[in-house]
């Protein structure tokens, strides 16, 4: 028998019993329906990640801040005091309300540049402008997004912050353009913008600075982002009139070590910062971390769809047996007309994968369908506020390997029941009962 | 003398073991020669259908030799078995054992489709075969569709399919009614005669096999030779109602 001929028997007798066949479709069907939703959120959420983050700029930099306080713990009371310690400052924005870490000092800055590998440290400064105000159409509240130069942003107009830049630039984001007055976001490519802030001593001063780009809103940060030199002109004014010793404690620095550097090399940095008494992370490793919760979530999902699979192998077999007794004399019958076991065996179990492709396909397509539906909805309803995101994905390559991986699970079910069939002797498939 | 299409010697065939076991054949030898019509013989469970089935090579013996063309059937590989009950033999079934959803077109066809036949080639042969049974007009029907004469007409369009040179036929007429049955018995001893194809008839039937040119009586798994030989002399009128 050719092989065209097997399959296209195969096909033909898997639909001589359409409600067996239908039931068995229906239970691969669920498996691959799950399985295709949980795979589409998996490359929805971290497609999504990977644009909000995308090239994650800064590959080359170190957040360090002080490791926590080993020593303090609820059963030993206070520690003694150490007048060498310098004092802690509330992280801000993004932390616990009242939580507090211990501040780098400028020594501690000179220990984390000593440190190998390390090439320079900068401390973190956060600046809190009062306004932002375009061309007189009103002054804004804005919030400053710390992390905006270790991140590429994800534009929607313009270019990239420019630290190496002597202007003075702002990444706007697209929420903002609205109340600012700007009629689209590539209107705001090359305006000036006033940003008011209160210096130390509690004088207003106005600082103007140039729109470099507009970025969708991050999940990362909202705000806008500001270049180096600009967070630098806002700091020293936020300083002005500061006594001596006030300003010299920060929460977080950054380092910057070799771009070539090898992960290896990094987690030596790490580990010898961490020896120091400084904990110490790479861009990559905050996001890491959310990525990694979000895999596993769609890990636990993926293994409710594969035992709804297995289930559906049971049903596989179970459907093959039954049709494999109920064509006992059929089966005799080709035997007895010279069709080797061998083929006999390949009819059946292509009739398993023929099966496991319909319930997997229509599963799949049927994902595909109502994800996209769902996902649209979400996207315009839920969640606007994070314009791009796109919940539930469909990769082609991902749904062909589950189509794939449910025709292997019911070519593996289809094989005790073909081996039955292929073993059957035609006199006893053709003898009289 | 030529060689011996199917030639058993001494075979024997027993079934289950121990307390159960059951000599279903005790040791038959029998010599089928090319182009002659042949009855085995005998009541229920005589051994007769067991016979069949070792002579078509569906069935291994316990005992003896079974030789096809002179080779040892042992001795011929599987494949070699599979292509000799594809082109061949035919078979004849007292059930039909026809697909029942199946066009009696596909019905027919499909030794020629384990065969590996092409399907242009396939539909044409298997036409052709309906045709000469005439039931080329049936040919789209599905099989459960078709009388019982009809049916076995199919069967055997479906024997036919591979121009076989032995036909089996097993109680060929059993399931149908006198008059059908008669039409059926005709088409294959015309077959016997105008195409030289080999038949072997198991029957219980007595005037069947007084029509083949050689009985062989099967009782309780031997050869009851008091009865067997060619005593009944074909009579001059056995083709008369042939094709009718």
């Amino acid at each position: 028998m050719k092989f065209i001929d097997i399959v296209k028997t195969a096909i033909a007798n898997s639909f001589r019993s359409k409600l067996r066949t239908g039931l068995t479709v229906i239970a691969i069907f669920i498996g691959a329906f799950t399985l295709t939703i949980t795979s589409g959120i998996g490359t929805g959420v971290t497609s999504y990640i990977d644009t909000q983050v995308s090239a994650i700029g800064a590959a080359d930099v170190l957040t360090v801040s002080k490791a926590a306080d080993s020593t303090s713990s609820t059963t030993d009371g206070p520690a003694a005091y150490d007048p060498s310690k310098a004092t802690t400052v509330s992280l801000g924005n993004g932390s616990r309300p009242g939580t507090t870490i211990q501040a780098l000092t400028a020594k501690d800055l000179t220990k984390i540049a000593k440190t190998t590998g390390i090439l320079n440290v900068d401390p973190s400064v956060r600046v809190t402008p009062d306004y932002i105000e375009y061309d007189g159409k009103g002054k804004f509240e804005i919030i400053v997004n710390a992390t905006a130069t270790l991140t590429t942003a994800d534009l929607a107009a313009g270019a990239q912050l420019d630290n190496s830049s002597t202007t003075d630039q702002i990444l706007l984001p697209t929420t903002y353009l609205k109340n600012l007055g700007f009629a689209s976001a590539k209107a705001a490519i090359g305006q000036t913008v006033s940003i008011g802030i209160t210096d130390y001593a509690g004088v207003q001063q106005e600082v103007k600075a140039t729109v470099i780009g507009v970025q969708n809103e991050t999940i990362l940060g909202v705000g806008a982002g500001l270049n180096q030199p600009l967070t630098d002109r806002l700091h020293t004014i936020e300083v002005t009139g500061a006594p001596a010793g006030a300003t010299d404690s920060y929460a977080t620095a950054t380092a910057n070590f070799d771009i070539k550097s090898t992960p290896a090399e990094i987690t030596a940095i790490k580990d010898d910062l961490a020896k120091q008494g400084f904990a110490s992370q790479t861009v990559a490793d905050t996001i890491g971390s959310f990525q990694t919760v979000i895999n596993v979530i769609i890990g636990v999902l993926n293994a409710f769809a594969v035992i709804a699979l297995i289930a559906a192998g049971f049903g596989i077999i179970n459907t093959l047996l039954m049709s494999v007794q109920e064509r006992t004399r059929e089966i005799g019958l080709m035997k007895a007309m010279g069709m080797n076991g061998g083929r006999v065996y390949t009819l059946f179990s292509t009739e398993a994968v023929f099966i496991g492709f319909l319930g997997s396909a229509l599963g799949a397509l049927a994902a595909v369908g109502v994800g996209s539906l769902v996902s649209n909805i979400l996207a315009d309803g839920v969640f606007s506020a994070l314009p791009g995101l796109q919940v539930v994905q469909f990769a082609p390559s991902s749904i062909a390997i589950i189509i794939g991986v449910v025709m292997l699970i019911a070519f593996l079910a289809g094989t005790l029941p073909a081996r039955a069939a292929a073993r059957q002797n035609p006199i006893d498939a053709l003898r009289y009962e | 003398m030529s060689v011996p299409v199917l030639s058993a010697q001494n075979i024997g065939k027993s079934y289950g073991s121990g307390a159960n076991r059951f000599d279903a054949l005790k040791g038959v030898s029998v010599d089928i020669r090319a182009g002659e019509s042949v009855a085995i013989v005998g009541k229920s469970g005589s051994g007769k259908s067991t016979l069949m089935h070792l002579l078509a090579l569906l069935d291994d013996p316990d005992s003896g030799t079974l030789l096809v063309e002179g080779t040892d059937a042992k001795k011929l590989k599987g494949k070699e078995v599979n292509r000799l009950r594809n082109q061949d033999f035919g078979f004849v079934f007292q059930q039909f054992f026809l697909t029942a959803n199946a066009t009696v077109l596909d019905n027919v066809v499909l030794p020629l489709k384990i065969a590996g036949v092409p399907p242009r080639e396939r539909k044409a042969r298997g036409m052709a075969a309906l045709e000469q049974l005439e039931l080329a007009d049936k040919a789209r029907n599905t099989a459960i569709n078709l009388s019982g004469g009809q049916k076995q007409r199919a069967v055997i369009a479906r024997a036919l399919v591979n121009n076989p040179k032995v036909i089996f036929a097993d109680e060929p007429t059993g399931n149908l009614d006198t008059a059908t049955g008669a039409v059926v018995e005709d088409i294959l001893f015309a077959l016997n005669k105008d195409k030289g194809i080999t038949l072997i008839i198991v029957t219980h039937d007595i005037e069947l096999a007084a029509r083949c040119d050689r009985q062989i009586f099967i009782r309780d798994g031997l050869e009851d030779t008091t009865e067997s030989g060619t005593p009944n002399k074909r009579h001059p009128g056995a083709h008369a109602g042939a094709h009718a």
